[in-house]
């Protein structure tokens, strides 16, 4: 939790060991660095946590704060060690969104997730490009696609997401691990 | 009877029919009849061309997706209740659909076109025949 000098969230560490690994080597980083956030519980009882791989990346630091407390502070997380999404509190897997297009579709899905806040809400909108093969030349059969998408998005997921039908993309295909999220709220803060 | 219509996705935004036609001029392609139908995001654009193939290859390479169906293409007299009694009677009473229809007047005067997707082009053929 952060205290009034904003400068970090300080880690209860009476109750909780904070690590900082390198993502690929596991090798445990020094304080400053950046890496991703391990966490083992100190006082938990009957599950204990060992080593938790959180998938958040941040640094800490130990220096004591202008408020007095020694525990050692956590910066803000500025990214995630996979493609993890949260999405009105639910976590989202990209993968999770192409499995169900595999299955409606019966091809290669290309897809964008775009993500928003408009208001106070999180927005989610999943692109889906019209091949050949799914192009249906009467505009209730397309209409129906994207409801049926809609649908089973909706049971895959959890939360209700809008489902645009889109022309094909060729910037999509050039990049050799396709670009497919664009999370247009600003959730991560900056590294030091 | 029959003719090959070229169905074209495109996305409801300004410039997307200026691409398809642009590519379709570049391919010397000529259009015999157009329309386009519209939805909230999207919208498809139904072709009758001279050279369907030509056509198909130039809309595919210009990244866009297309496919060909088989529509009905009929010529009626261009006078009051033609098309009523030449077409849509008929297939009323032949329990055809009409899923959408588009028309435009022939060269000769005459006469006027119809083009129509129905849900069962044999019953349809046979009931205008």
């Amino acid at each position: 939790m952060e205290c009034e000098h904003q400068t970090g969230l300080h880690i209860f560490e009476d109750h909780f060991l904070p690590e900082i690994i390198d993502p690929d080597s596991g090798e445990v980083l020094p304080y400053g660095q950046s890496g991703e956030l391990v966490l083992t519980t100190l006082t938990k009882e009957a599950l204990p946590v060992l080593r938790y791989r959180t998938g958040d990346i941040t640094a800490l630091h130990p220096e004591t704060c202008a408020c007095g407390r020694t525990m050692v502070r956590m910066e803000k997380i500025s990214g995630r060690t996979d493609d993890m999404l949260i999405v009105r509190g639910i976590n989202i897997f990209p993968s999770q969104i192409e499995t169900v297009l595999l299955r409606v579709e019966g091809i290669q899905p290309h897809y964008q997730i775009i993500v928003d806040r408009q208001r106070t809400l999180d927005d989610l909108e999943i692109w889906v490009e019209v091949s050949d093969e799914i192009f249906a030349d009467e505009i209730r059969r397309l209409e129906m696609l994207e409801r049926e998408l809609r649908n089973e998005l909706h049971n895959a997921l959890g939360i209700n997401a809008r489902v645009k039908l889109v022309e094909p993309r060729s910037i999509q295909r050039s990049e050799g691990k396709a670009k497919r999220v664009f999370d247009r709220r600003q959730v991560y803060g900056e590294t030091a | 009877m029959n003719a090959p219509q070229i169905s074209v996705f495109l996305e409801n935004r300004p410039g997307r029919l200026a691409h398809l036609l642009q590519v379709l001029a570049a391919a010397e392609v000529n259009m015999r009849a157009l329309s386009v139908a519209d939805s909230a995001d999207f919208g498809i654009v139904r072709l009758i061309v001279d050279d369907a193939d030509a056509a198909m290859e130039a809309i595919h390479a210009g990244g866009m997706t297309a496919r060909t169906t088989q529509v009905l293409r009929v010529e009626v007299p261009d006078a009051p209740g033609a098309l009523e009694r030449a077409v849509v009677e008929p297939l009323a009473e032949a329990g055809v659909n009409i899923e959408y229809m588009y028309a435009y007047g022939g060269r000769l005067s005459e006469t006027a076109v119809v083009v129509m997707k129905v849900d069962n082009l044999e019953k349809a053929q046979q009931a205008l025949a």
